[in-house]
């Protein structure tokens, strides 16, 4: 009930239009009543044999509604669907600005691309919220109304058993279809968990079900699970597929019962003949408006849960909180890790486990080790996407937790071995790094970063994840990134670890030559060209194992001696 | 119309449900009319003499029993649809994901692995509507308005004859405005997808956004193409939604139409009453079947896309030509055999050129072979074929002087482990994840295992140890965690023939070393091959294959070929140097 409310009260600016909208839709079905009403008055009437001019009326009233009707029909879905679309265009921001404080890392359970679409399916789905949801119970209610007064004016005895039946229609029938399923949606969703977790391994395991002589008791697996399923289903549909039939049921006794309390007003002639028919005929036009009420419950339902899921994320701590009053930026940049340590959560082993170190302004500084051991952590930390569990990090000797982090953010840049680009133009993946650069500044840092092959192209779409361009172009684009954005801290998180050899020597020597004179801190579990850097930190299960310079480190004939030799006699 | 030639392949195998719903729901229909009958001789009673008659209670009766009966049959229609539509979606199901397994690892490696499932499982489920709803509905379009119409025709010809004038409008009006409204409304899925695709875009990328501290900046880029995109849509909508508006008028004024000619008529006295009431309370149900077609219409189109799919999945399974094996061959049988591979040729589907280019070679039992060549010399396909992973077009894989291909494939996998290069773990804990390798072994088998593949220590390190949950939803191991996981696999199923990738983690030499000890352990007394990538593993093995551009182009030794000015020398070795 608390989701629905939030959800409810994110759609209140668009209050307004919805109302217009379900009074629309509740012209509509008006129309329709009206429609068979004076259809029914008009053949009635036509029967006591009248003149034609007599049936003037009925003709005109006939055609208005017939026309009316559909027209109605038309405003009130363009209303709607604008409605909707207004109120999706809402949900987006409202979604972005409480998940932007806690990416990336309340988002970490989030990353895999799969979940992330999921969350986006959540959101659209959740448009319908007005035109599924909220609209229809409303035009039902209106529709209740308008044939209780109308019926009520003839006789409150039937206007009553009309409300009883359009109750039963619209509240009952729905809640116990969906009550009645409500055990079985929950084990339906299990079994979809599990069949989803049964198809990977099936996809992704194929060749080791195969091997291991496994494949048949896996299809096994499968097909009972879909079996399981299926049954619920079978359930489901039980109860469901009652709904149509007991709304026509409800609408059949409500006719039954006007004939039985009208039927004695007609005898005393306080009631014609004439209404009775006409009444007749409104009340079955007026059940059209309880037909999607079962659809309502089912979309609430889902809403719900979509909500549920949307909110489990959005209600959570951002971890890094922007300081109320941040230090101004620093002067000078040399860094300090000071006893750095750092745990994920809920994972057992520390991340980063007391380290320490410091690179002089200017200084070249390497982090190697084994994959796992710690040294992109830093990079997170170093950023500010997450916060040390002990120990801290400086920048020119101030803390950096008393920074603004934006303000700290625009003065490191990254480079990553996955360079995130988004699916628009060159130009604006570039004025990511730099809003107000010009073109010739875009020209100068691309030529730098050796694309003078996009000059061209500044306009052109680059893919979705940038995938109109090749590996090569993508880390090529990232430094020129980089140089606009004109950093005094540079980090290089395995920068190059995807690409292959040549290029990475072609990078290595554009990274080289653009970072002349800033502070540069390389994280690679590559050992590639070494020598280039003053110090290299060795890291290994969180801890730092070894420091010092290529030299020093190989005559050490410790960890990085051996890494050394391991990534010099492989092949292939 | 929209009807699937596949789809309706699967409704002919399951034909008695939907004829027994079709049933159901013209006997619906039959009630339908009766009913209308009824309450007309209630209301003509009611006109004839208000003063009461006891004509009307029977009727009113009646008027109830025909409701419920109404209510039990289009209940009845619904609930066999359903049910045949569940035996149809099992089987497709079941079809599937036979089809998925018969097509092999060579498939499911080739194709994006979360679109088939997506195939495997929200497809098979979108195929509901189709055959639950659709279906019944498309029935009911057909026959309804037939049966009214044979109803009407009789009591009124003229009514008759305005309903048959008018109702062709709706379908031909669906078909036409339909045309450029389905266009209209591919568009509009298309921007919406692409809105929503630009929404997931800039969520994917919130990390970078913050990076460059532009995240804040961004949230009017959202909402101005937010808006962009519902202008645009709304555009298309207007255009749409006329057809809709069409069906309507239709429907509507066909109404009035007719109630109008019967008033005009009976005012005349050329019409009695009973009828007229009868074809006014049916006149709405006549328009109401057709119109709710177009809505049944969209679920219908669902299922259609997810048909091509799924039968674009099953129809490759079928084409493939299938080598089933019928001999047995029992664990252990393969160890002294040798395997003879003669002329083995294999090219992919799409490509001009061969994989694997007439290769021949013996391995000779309990000898470790080490395969080499560039990227792209066709070492994982001839590892492909030794595993049957796909089948030769041409030469034969023999073991002994037996051709694989006439053992079944259960008992050629029982002589052979593998261990691949990124190792699968399985959705399940530790110990479930090793007992694949042999269902029954014992705890101390398993401990054993973990020792030899250098494991132990790292399982005893969790909380809960073998029963620790691995694999996407559970704990994830590290890449040598789960390399060596494979290996412990290995040594547990302890069969003849080893398949295997050698690992290249190159970056830890103490796991390194561990690996290389476990390996050189598992390799013991079993005929091995080995891709073979670490010039020392190269080095120690019985015999190398060079293979470059799909052929063998050199075997031999170590010392034989590096004394030897080939391939070997040339490219292998120095390559070697160079990294």
């Amino acid at each position: 009930m608390k989701t629905f409310l939030r959800l409810v009260g994110l759609t209140r600016p668009f209050a307004w239009w919805m109302l217009l909208a379900a009074l629309i839709g509740f012209a509509t079905i008006g129309s329709g009543i009206g429609l068979l009403m004076t259809s029914a008055w008009l053949i009635t009437r036509a029967a006591l044999l009248p003149p034609v001019s007599a049936l003037k009326f009925g003709i005109v009233g006939v055609r208005i509604f017939g026309a009316s009707r559909g027209v109605l029909r038309y405003a009130e879905r363009l209303i709607s669907h604008d409605t909707t679309f207004k109120i999706l265009t809402k949900l987006r921001l409202w979604f972005y600005d409480a998940v932007e404080p806690l990416a990336p890392a309340r988002l970490a359970a989030f990353r895999s691309a799969d979940l992330l679409k999921r969350i986006t399916d959540d959101i659209q789905s959740l448009e319908n919220i007005y035109s599924r949801v909220l609209a229809p119970p409303l035009t039902a209610m209106l529709v209740t109304a308008l044939m209780f007064v109308l019926v009520g004016a003839w006789s409150p005895v039937a206007a009553l058993g009309v409300l009883a039946f359009q109750l039963m229609a619209g509240i009952a029938v729905p809640l116990v279809t969906v009550q009645a399923a409500k055990g079985t949606a929950r084990g339906i969703m299990k079994l979809q968990a599990e069949q989803q977790i049964l198809a990977v391994d099936m996809v992704q395991g194929l060749g080791e079900l195969q091997v291991f002589g496994m494949l048949d008791t896996h299809l096994g697996r499968m097909h009972d699970a879909e079996k399981k399923k299926l049954d619920l289903q079978k359930r489901t549909a039980f109860f469901e597929g009652m709904h149509e039939s007991l709304s026509g049921l409800a609408m059949n006794a409500a006719v039954i019962w006007i004939l039985w309390s009208m039927l004695p007003l007609v005898k005393t002639g306080t009631v014609s003949g004439i209404t009775l028919t006409a009444v007749i005929f409104g009340v079955i036009a007026s059940f059209e408006a309880f037909l999607p009420l079962t659809g309502s419950m089912q979309h609430l339902e889902a809403d719900i849960r979509a909500g549920d899921r949307l909110f489990e994320i959005i209600d959570t701590q951002p971890e890094v909180k922007v300081p109320e009053r941040p230090e101004p930026l620093p002067a000078h940049y040399d860094i300090v890790v000071n006893n750095l340590s750092f745990t994920y959560p809920g994972s057992i082993r520390a991340a980063i486990d007391d380290v320490s170190f410091i690179i002089p302004q200017g200084g070249r500084t390497a982090i190697v080790g084994p994959s796992g051991a710690g040294k992109s952590t830093l990079t997170s930390l170093l950023v500010r996407f997450w916060n040390p569990y002990a120990g801290s990090i400086s920048v020119g000797g101030k803390n950096i937790a008393t920074l603004d982090p934006e303000g700290l953010r625009r003065r490191i840049a990254v480079v990553s071995q996955r360079t995130y680009l988004f699916g628009q133009s060159i130009r604006e993946n570039l004025l990511l790094a730099s809003p107000d650069a010009d073109d010739q500044a875009l020209k100068a840092a691309l030529s730098a970063a050796g694309l003078e092959s996009l000059y061209g192209r500044l306009d052109d779409w680059a893919g979705q994840h940038g995938m109109n361009l090749s590996g090569g172009e993508r880390q090529r684009l990232a430094i020129a990134r980089m140089i606009l954005q004109n950093a005094p801290v540079i980090v290089l998180d395995e920068a190059t670890a995807n690409l292959d050899a040549v290029t990475e020597q072609a990078i290595l020597d554009t990274i080289d030559r653009v970072s002349n004179g800033k502070t540069v801190l390389a994280i690679t579990h590559r050992l590639q060209r070494m020598e280039r850097f003053d110090r290299i930190v060795v890291m290994n299960e969180g801890k730092t194992i070894e420091e010092g310079r290529h030299d020093e480190l190989l005559r050490l004939n410790g960890f990085y001696a051996g890494m050394w030799r391991l990534q010099h006699e492989t092949m292939l | 119309m929209n009807l699937d030639r596949n789809l309706i392949g699967l409704l002919k195998e399951e034909k008695q449900p939907f004829i027994l719903s079709g049933l159901f729901g013209s006997i619906g229909t039959l009630l339908l009319i009766c009913q209308a009958w009824v309450l007309g001789g209630i209301i003509e009673q009611v006109f004839k003499t208000p003063g009461g008659s006891s004509a009307i209670l029977p009727l009113a009766g009646l008027f109830a029993l025909f409701s419920i009966l109404r209510m039990i049959m289009g209940w009845s229609a619904n609930q066999t649809a359903k049910h045949g539509t569940l035996i149809i979606r099992k089987k497709l199901s079941d079809r599937l994901a036979c089809a998925v397994g018969d097509l092999g690892p060579a498939f499911t490696r080739s194709e994006q692995s979360g679109r088939l499932v997506t195939t495997m499982l929200k497809g098979v489920e979108s195929i509901d509507a189709y055959f639950s709803q659709y279906i019944p509905q498309l029935f009911l379009a057909l026959v309804t308005p037939l049966m009214i119409l044979a109803a009407v025709f009789p009591s009124d010809w003229i009514a008759g004859t305005i309903m048959v004038l008018t109702a062709p409008l709706i379908p031909f009006f669906m078909i036409v405005i339909g045309k450029s409204a389905s266009a209209a409304t591919e568009k509009q899925w298309t921007t919406m997808s692409r809105m929503s695709g630009y929404f997931l875009d800039m969520l994917e990328g919130l990390t970078t956004l913050k990076l460059f501290a532009q995240a804040k900046a961004r949230r009017d880029g959202i909402e101005e193409a937010s808006e962009k995109f519902r202008l645009s849509t709304m555009k298309v909508l207007k255009i749409a939604f006329l057809s809709s508006l069409t069906l309507e008028l239709v429907g509507t004024i066909g109404i009035a139409v007719t109630a109008v000619s019967i008033g005009v008529r009976l005012t005349s006295g050329a019409m009695p009453f009973r009828p007229a009431v009868f074809i006014l309370l049916l006149i709405p149900d006549f328009y109401l079947t057709l119109r709710q077609l177009g809505t049944k219409f969209h679920a219908g189109m669902e299922g259609g896309t997810a048909s091509k799919e799924i039968h674009g999945i099953l129809d490759k399974a079928s084409g493939r030509p299938k080598v089933p094996g019928r001999l047995d061959l029992p664990a252990g049988t393969a160890s002294s055999l040798p395997i003879v591979i003669d002329n083995l040729t294999y090219t992919f589907p799409d490509s001009p050129k061969p994989a694997i280019d007439g290769v021949s070679c013996t391995l000779r039992p309990g000898t470790v072979t080490a395969l080499t060549g560039p990227s792209g010399a066709g070492k994982s396909t001839f590892m492909n074929l030794l595993l049957r992973f796909i089948e030769p077009d041409a030469g034969t894989l023999s073991l002994g002087n037996v051709p694989v291909a006439n053992y079944t494939p259960v008992a050629w996998y029982r002589n052979i482990a593998w261990v691949p290069q990124h190792p699968f773990l399985f959705n399940a804990t530790i110990r479930e994840n090793l007992l694949m390798a042999k269902p029954g072994a014992t705890h101390r088998q398993i401990e054993t295992a973990l020792l030899q593949a250098g494991l132990a220590e790292m399982v005893q390190s969790l909380p809960e140890g073998l029963d620790t949950m691995i694999g996407e939803q559970g704990a994830r191991l590290s890449g040598g965690e789960a390399q060596r996981l494979s290996l412990a696999r290995a040594f547990l199923k302890d069969a003849p023939i080893l398949l295997l990738d050698e690992p290249t983690s190159h970056t830890d030499p103490i796991l390194e070393a561990r690996l290389r000890l476990a390996m050189a352990e598992l390799m013991q007394g079993r005929t091995v091959v080995m891709i073979a990538h670490r010039l020392e593993s190269i080095r120690n093995a019985d015999r190398i294959l060079v293979l470059d551009g799909g052929r063998l182009v050199q075997s031999g030794t170590h010392e034989e070929l590096s004394t030897i000015d080939g391939f070997y020398r040339h490219a292998v070795l120095s390559s070697m140097e160079a990294a």
